[in-house]
């Protein structure tokens, strides 16, 4: 392990009853690395990605973050979620909170930033991801890429170390999932250290310093974009390829 | 000439078959059961006012309405309270608290509500007073004496209206809890996932995310437990408490009035329990109507 990791994550389980969701996963995301993970349903991309922030307990394994092992303590636990942003595939913004409340709730209540400072903050997110004439919105008032765009300004608003994006674009219609991967393709521009579940080709091929192809809770293939998608070694990931690019 | 042309105005004329269904069809939507309840309780009024049996009825009983009102009130707000721990506390991760609380919710469930007040106010309360008075006698013993004494010398006989506060709340609490559940658990998971992904706690993604949801989710059955509590605040009749309840049988005993006192009585109940449901509706709409 190296003072420049940002994650290590090393012979990960994670049993649910009747399945081992992750098998033995082991994985290092360098500091400003974007790293996408692809594979089919039920491969556990999900399962790695919230085991990471602890939404999901692990069965065994360990993690590190930044250098920090994660424990079982629930002051660590909120401590390094604080550091870390997620970005759900349905967004999870606080439907009864305006977009401003949305991005300036966790700050205030989590971090004591004062609130002069959490609107200031909140604002500068919301121009990045390019909508603070929303501020005042609810969010069932935006469309599903604004939402997903709020969301990721709520997560960046923490200031956080590392980003986990869940596949951000699944539950988008085609013409709003463009503007999301715009904004995702800044923060990777940006040098900020992102985790990506996504099933867009396009946006590993950009972004990607790195692919990761996940099978039956295992990392079967680890490459760089250039060469995971003209030349993988494993036939799992030739027939997932040829199974993608075909639709 | 002018009424002409109103007529005009008006959408295009139906024949007289048309007519007949859409009058019928009208009748049949009118919402016959309240003109009749209206119609009872104008007929009532108009008894009050001018059959001087039923004023005096009337004027003997409505002594009893400040404290059904305060009952009630008071009862509902600590079982709000009560309803909102047991409620977290079904759901918690917590195996004791979890426990308890259920065991809370099905004992009160289990036991009809009349015997439920019987039981808090003549062996639940005085157990209670009793036990807290040994505990301070103890205290005392062991050389704590400003508490001990202080425990000891609580008063034995605790006032029926605060019985019958406690047996309401208690009752009720449980009834509470499980809409609070309900309501807890009808916010979608990842509401909680998001914000313990930001770095709340439990008890902060409960307090600022979760329950201001749950509870806006709530209010209409929140509502209708009002609305029952107040009715069967007449149970505490039977506890000596000097409602609107107790006070027209008093009044029944004395006069042998029945008539005049128990359909004043009735009639005093349905006026409040409609009241509260127009108020709940209206707050219900206007709830609906900020819904974004
Ligand atoms: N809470 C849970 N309880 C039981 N089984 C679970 C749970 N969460 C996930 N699983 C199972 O673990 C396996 C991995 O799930 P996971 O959600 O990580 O897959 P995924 O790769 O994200 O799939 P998808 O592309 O469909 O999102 C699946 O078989 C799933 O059914
Ligand atoms: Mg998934």
């Amino acid at each position: 392990m190296s003072a420049d990791d940002m994650v290590v994550v090393q012979d990960l389980k994670k049993h649910f009853t009747g399945i081992e969701a992750l098998d033995g996963v082991s994985l290092t995301v360098k500091k400003g690395q974007v790293i996408v993970i692809l594979g089919p349903s039920g491969s556990g991309k999900s399962t790695l990605l919230r085991c990471v922030n602890q939404l999901e307990e692990k069965t065994s394994g360990d993690i590190w973050i930044d250098g920090e092992k994660l424990t079982h303590k629930s002051k660590q636990i909120d401590k390094i979620r604080s550091e870390i942003g997620m970005v759900f595939q349905h967004f999870n913004l606080y439907p009864h909170l305006t977009v401003l409340e949305n991005i300036t709730l966790a700050q205030r209540i989590v971090k004591k930033v004062s609130k002069e400072k959490a609107i200031e903050n909140a604002m500068s997110q919301l121009t990045r991801v390019g909508i603070p004439e929303k501020a005042s919105r609810y969010p069932t008032q935006l469309s599903g890429g604004q939402q997903q765009r709020v969301a990721i300004a709520r997560a960046l608003a923490m200031n956080p170390k590392l980003m986990l994006f869940d596949e951000p674009t699944s539950a988008l219609d085609p013409e709003m999932i463009k503007e999301v991967l715009e904004v995702m393709l800044d923060l990777a521009k940006a040098g900020i250290t992102m985790i990506v579940v996504t099933h867009e080709m396009g946006f590993a091929k950009a972004a990607a310093d790195e692919v990761v192809f996940m099978d039956k809770g295992q990392i079967v293939e680890k490459a760089s974009p250039a060469v995971f998608f003209t030349n993988p070694t494993h036939e799992r990931t030739k027939l997932f390829l040829s199974q993608i690019l075909n639709h | 000439m002018a009424q002409l042309t109103n007529a005009n105005a008006k959408p295009p004329r139906r024949n007289s078959l048309e007519n007949r269904e859409y009058l019928k069809a009208k009748l049949r939507a009118a919402p016959w059961w309240l003109y009749a309840i209206i119609a009872i309780a104008i007929f009532t009024f108009v008894n009050i006012l001018t059959n001087i049996p039923f004023q005096k009825a009337f004027l003997f009983i409505k002594a009893g309405l400040s404290v059904t009102i305060t009952t009630t009130l008071i009862a509902f707000v600590f079982a709000l309270l009560i309803g909102l721990l047991t409620g977290l506390g079904r759901i918690s991760d917590n195996t004791f608290f979890k426990n308890l609380s259920t065991l809370y919710v099905e004992l009160i469930r289990g036991i009809p509500m009349l015997v439920l007040i019987f039981f808090i106010a003549f062996v639940g309360i005085p157990g209670v007073v009793n036990g807290l008075k040994a505990l301070g006698v103890w205290l005392v013993e062991i050389g704590v004496t400003d508490i001990g004494g202080w425990l000891s010398a609580i008063k034995n006989e605790v006032p029926m209206n605060t019985r019958a506060v406690i047996a309401l709340s208690t009752t009720y609490g449980a009834f509470l809890a499980e809409i609070f559940r309900a309501g807890i658990q009808s916010i979608g998971r990842g509401q909680m996932e998001a914000a313990r992904s930001q770095g709340m706690s439990y008890w902060q993604a409960m307090r600022y995310i979760i329950l201001p949801q749950a509870i806006r989710n709530v209010l209409p059955a929140l509502g209708n437990d009002f609305i029952s509590m107040l009715k069967d605040s007449s149970l505490v009749s039977v506890l000596a408490v000097r409602d609107i309840t107790q006070i027209a049988k008093l009044y029944a005993g004395r006069t042998f009035q029945y008539q005049e006192s128990y359909i004043t009585l009735a009639v005093l109940y349905l006026t409040m329990t409609i009241l509260l449901s127009f108020l709940l509706k209206y707050i219900e709409k206007r709830i609906q109507k900020n819904e974004r």
